[in-house]
């Protein structure tokens, strides 16, 4: 990695120099200022590819990694951003109708730049190493999702979705802050290598305190990844911010959240005297948060927030893999399933978008007769709805498969047990929507369903990954750490 | 590359022309008969090929690392299997009627069961073997979603559900198999698992087997597992319910001779009181509720559930006999399944009814209908010049001589001179004599009798589902008398 110049100013750099641009020319199509961050974020991912990874790279007092894994999280929260981007410009006319302005288009050029920022923040946060930097890069981005939640200033969902999210994130914030605190004082360190360096010289009678201020920060992590029973805000924000902003939030944000967690909990697991209790911890956390989240889900009938309740079935099988870190392969694996769930979950939300729009509203039975009315969306929809079920051939199925075989190496037999019944409490939520598409007839006189030519190529570039990463995933797996 | 893959390809192939716009029931058809052509071509390849077992191999590396690699490869007991797929396919695309809703997604979706199924036999990788069998999960449930019949709805969500519980169980036991193996050494090919068992490198793992048992039990129907099956098959339309029952429920049976017997005889052998218990419970429990149903298509679907019963015997049994019949019952029961439920089908598009109280005397309006429902019910019964037959003779024989001599002692003291294995042969015999009440039962019932005012004009079997049926029927009768072609080309496959 080329240094002192890391990819996170460029991507701040754009974002304000697209700021200025928005106040400097007020009448341009804001629309041009989205297209213009794609293509920014897209060169910018395009030049990661000549970054390499190196340990070696000085920062004296390590608060800021050039791993292999941060490297390829900032190319997630890149590709992430991009396609929140794609989605935002399809949404566009919904958010111009809720915000009160003078003048068309008014308020909708930070619509598409607040995302940029986020990236940044997302970008800093995988490269973080040290907990004040962890806080910093992790307050960027909540800060930006508190505006983005509630930008629909009109929706009274929107304005309660913000409200909530802000309440509960600024709680766990205070976990957050309040654990680094215990931490500090016990261990004298905020690095996270300083931390794993002096842990042995704890003092028994320090052990006590350390585990509870680990314990406040897996709780304010846990709030970020949406793990039960730290789930609380999740089904009502997905289905009150605005779709893009909702599909970044279960992406963008969970999948670093586990990034920081991974990196957090790492030092702590060698630890003899913490390793046992932190890891019954997660095992904990992620056999409930299956559960919840799978069983939850199942009588839903809305689809953003059948969305919800399904991030929240995923972070339980991502902990699973968390949970299993000692295992070869397990941190792996959680990878590739963040890859397979950005792609999923995406490809969801770029079907749910355009035929919301033409339908009026994100119900599953708006998407009742879709496989007639719009052949190629229910397709995709289709290829999105079973690999996050998690069926052979898709991503998701190997996703899965890696976790359950990191578990089983660990002998966490009872979280694959509840894994594998889950899977089929998954199968039948997300093919309630198939069943929609498929088995109920399209309403009479049903709006056609328009889609730009971008959000199409986009869906179709993501269907097709989706199959071909299901099949040979190798690509991806060589570039992981 | 092997020709295997082509097989697969063929009908994937025709999914995307169809899906493009080609004709679908046209391309259907022209890919399912150059796909049973080309598996008789590959059969008679392979009895020329000479010794190895495995022929046609090729392999491509998906994930190294976990010792994944896509390999196909075939022997005689998979080759009987591509052919049964194939026959089957041909036969479900023959008799299926183009539906007015989405005729191109129905005829996409026997396809792509189909190639799932060939996929599965013709894979030697475990891993993908698993994969191409959960290609069929979702044609299945549209299919019985879209164009079933009766509670169409709930059985397609019961199938579903319960197929996608028992394969993922499937998987972990799978995934158990490649675990248990020596570190650095994992892979997911069975012939390197199974040399690896002979060589004694595997450690005793009773839990994978019951992992296995279990989850391709749920896929096979093994009793308390087979809830699913009745009502799916008897919703599903009638090439949908051909192609599941005849082909892919093989699949679970197909893995465990496979799998299970080669790496786990032990393991086999320590559970077989278990799988005895159930098996007994597939052929008389079941079997009894065969011949309380009052529907066709029910009873139909009760039927495959209760045939299952005799192949786990020949399983449970272990021996190259039983194993050998085993297989010739997966073929036997593939066919007979199939015309059985293409004739039912048949049946419903005329009466709208499959009810036995409304049925009656049909004979007389379809004297062919009548006839060739009449050989499937013998076949299926298991009558002597039915390959079924066949394949039960070989099974009571194999599970007779079945097990060590104590096993049948409680307390030192010996009940009925018979061990566990004979005990479980009697009953299924007693169980040929369940499926001839039924089936017979339920010819007379549809066929003679009284003959109903408003099935007097009815219209005789005809046109493709004719020769579907009767070829079927001419296949069964042919193996039937000579078994020893299927035996031979099977060979020392099973052990």
């Amino acid at each position: 990695m080329t240094p002192g110049f890391p990819p996170e100013f460029c991507v701040l750099f754009l974002g304000i120099t697209l700021l200025l641009a928005d106040s400097f020319f007020s009448g341009m199509d804001k629309r041009i200022l989205a297209y213009i961050a794609i293509c920014w974020l897209a060169v910018f991912f395009a030049a990661t590819f000549f970054l390499h990874a190196s340990p070696l790279w000085p920062v004296p007092n390590g608060f800021y990694e050039t791993d292999a894994l941060a490297l390829f999280f900032k190319r997630f929260s890149l590709a992430a951003t991009i396609l929140t981007l794609v989605l935002a410009v399809e949404y566009a006319p919904v958010v111009e109708r809720f915000i009160p302005g003078s003048k068309p288009g008014a308020g909708l050029g930070e619509f598409f730049i607040l995302p940029v920022f986020t990236c940044a923040g997302l970008m800093w946060l995988a490269s973080s190493a040290d907990f004040v930097m962890i806080f910093c890069a992790l307050e960027l981005v909540t800060i930006s999702f508190y505006i983005q939640v509630a930008y629909m200033r009109r929706s009274s969902a929107s304005l309660e979705a913000g409200t909530k999210y802000l309440i509960l994130g600024a709680l766990s914030t205070g976990f957050l802050v309040y654990g680094i605190a215990w931490i500090f004082g016990i261990t004298g360190q905020t690095s996270l290598r300083g931390i794993s360096l002096v842990l042995g010289m704890v003092p028994v009678a320090g052990q006590t305190a350390l585990l509870f201020g680990i314990g406040l920060v897996l709780v304010a992590l846990g709030f970020k990844v949406a793990a039960a029973p730290f789930q609380f805000w999740v089904p009502d924000v997905y289905q009150g911010a605005p779709t893009p902003v909702t599909a970044f939030l279960s992406v963008g944000s969970k999948a670093l959240g586990f990034v920081v967690l991974m990196r957090v909990i790492e030092p702590f697991f060698i630890a003899p005297f913490l390793a046992a209790k932190i890891g019954s911890a997660l095992v904990f956390l992620a056999g409930l948060t299956l559960l919840y989240g799978n069983l939850a889900a199942m009588p839903q009938t809305n689809l953003k927030r059948l969305l919800g309740y399904s991030s929240i079935a995923h972070a339980g099988y991502l902990l699973v893999g968390v949970a299993s870190l000692g295992a070869p392969g397990a941190g792996r694996a959680v990878v590739f399933y963040l890859v397979g769930y950005l792609l999923m979950t995406f490809l969801a939300f770029l079907v749910l978008v355009p035929v919301a729009k033409a339908s009026g509203g994100d119900d599953i039975s708006h998407f009742n007769g879709l496989g007639r009315r719009a052949p190629g969306l229910a397709f995709a929809m289709l290829i999105a709805m079973l690999s996050l079920a998690g069926l052979p051939f898709t991503v998701g199925f190997l996703g899965k498969f890696f976790i359950f075989v990191a578990a089983m190496q660990q002998q966490h037999f009872v979280l694959v047990i509840l894994g594998v019944v889950t899977v089929a409490c998954g199968f039948y939520y997300y093919l309630k929507v198939v069943r929609a598409m498929y088995w109920q007839p399209a309403p009479e006189e049903a709006p056609p369903i328009e889609v730009s030519s971008l959000t199409h190529f986009t869906i179709a570039f993501l269907a097709a990954l989706i199959l071909l990463l299901g099949i040979y995933p190798k690509p991806i797996l060589e570039f992981l750490p | 590359m092997s020709p295997l893959l082509f097989l697969i390809l063929v009908p994937l192939f025709a999914v995307a022309f169809i899906l493009a716009g080609a004709p679908a029931r046209f391309t259907a058809l022209v890919g399912s008969a150059t796909n049973l052509v080309f598996v008789l071509v590959l059969i008679a390849l392979y009895q020329m090929g000479g010794e190895q077992p495995y022929q046609f191999v090729s392999s491509f590396p998906v994930i190294p690392a976990m010792g994944i690699h896509f390999t196909l490869g075939a022997d005689g007991l998979s080759l009987l299997m591509l052919l049964l797929a194939s026959l089957v396919t041909v036969a479900a695309v023959a008799v299926a009627r183009t539906p007015e809703k989405s005729p191109h997604w129905y005829y996409a979706s026997l396809l792509l069961i189909s190639a799932g199924g060939i996929g599965a036999f013709a894979s030697i990788d475990l891993f993908f073997f698993y994969m191409f069998h959960e290609l069929a999960l979702i044609p299945t449930f549209l299919l019985i979603g879209i164009w079933g019949s009766g509670d169409r709805q709930a059985a397609a969500w019961k199938a579903t559900i319960y197929l996608a519980l028992g394969s993922f169980v499937l998987l972990l036991g799978l995934i158990g198999l490649c675990l248990i193996q020596p570190d650095g050494m994992r892979t997911f090919d069975l012939r390197a698992i199974i040399g690896l068992a002979e060589a004694g490198l595997l450690p005793e793992a009773n839990w994978v087997y019951l992992l296995l048992l279990v989850g391709f039990g749920i896929l096979v129907s093994l009793f308390p597992f087979h809830t699913w099956a009745p009502q799916a098959y008897a919703s599903a339309p009638a090439p949908a319910a051909m192609l599941h029952a005849g082909v892919l429920k093989k699949f679970g049976l197909y893995g465990l001779i496979r799998i299970a017997a080669p790496i786990f005889p032990s393991a086999v052998a320590e559970y077989s009181n278990l799988l005895l218990v159930l098996l007994v419970g597939n052929i008389l429990y079941v079997g009894y509720v065969t011949i309380s149903q009052r529907k066709l298509d029910w009873m139909l679907g009760y039927s495959s559930v209760m045939h299952m019963g005799y192949i786990f015997l020949g399983l449970a049994a272990l021996n190259i006999l039983s194993l050998t019949g085993a297989s010739l019952m997966l073929f036997a029961h593939g066919l007979s399944i199939a015309v059985l439920f293409a004739l039912s089908g048949e049946l419903r598009e005329r009466t709208g009814t499959l009810d036995f109280a409304e049925l009656g005397g049909l004979a007389k309006p379809m004297p062919a209908f009548g006839l060739l429902f009449g050989f499937a019910a013998f076949a299926a019964i298991g009558l002597p010049g039915f390959v079924g037959f066949a394949g039960e003779l070989l099974v009571f024989f194999g599970s007779f001589i079945g097990g060590d001599l104590l096993m049948g002692t409680f307390g030192g003291r010996e009940f009925f001179q018979l061990n566990n294995y004979q005990i479980a042969t009697v009953c299924a015999v007693w169980g040929v004599v369940l499926s001839a009440v039924y089936m017979l039962r339920a010819y007379r019932r549809i066929f003679f009798g009284p003959l109903a005012a408003r099935w007097a004009g009815l219209n005789e079997i005809s046109g493709p589902a004719r020769i579907a049926a009767a070829a079927l029927i001419v296949v069964m009768l042919v193996t039937g008398c000579f078994p020893g072609l299927l035996i031979k080309l099977i060979g020392a496959a099973p052990l």
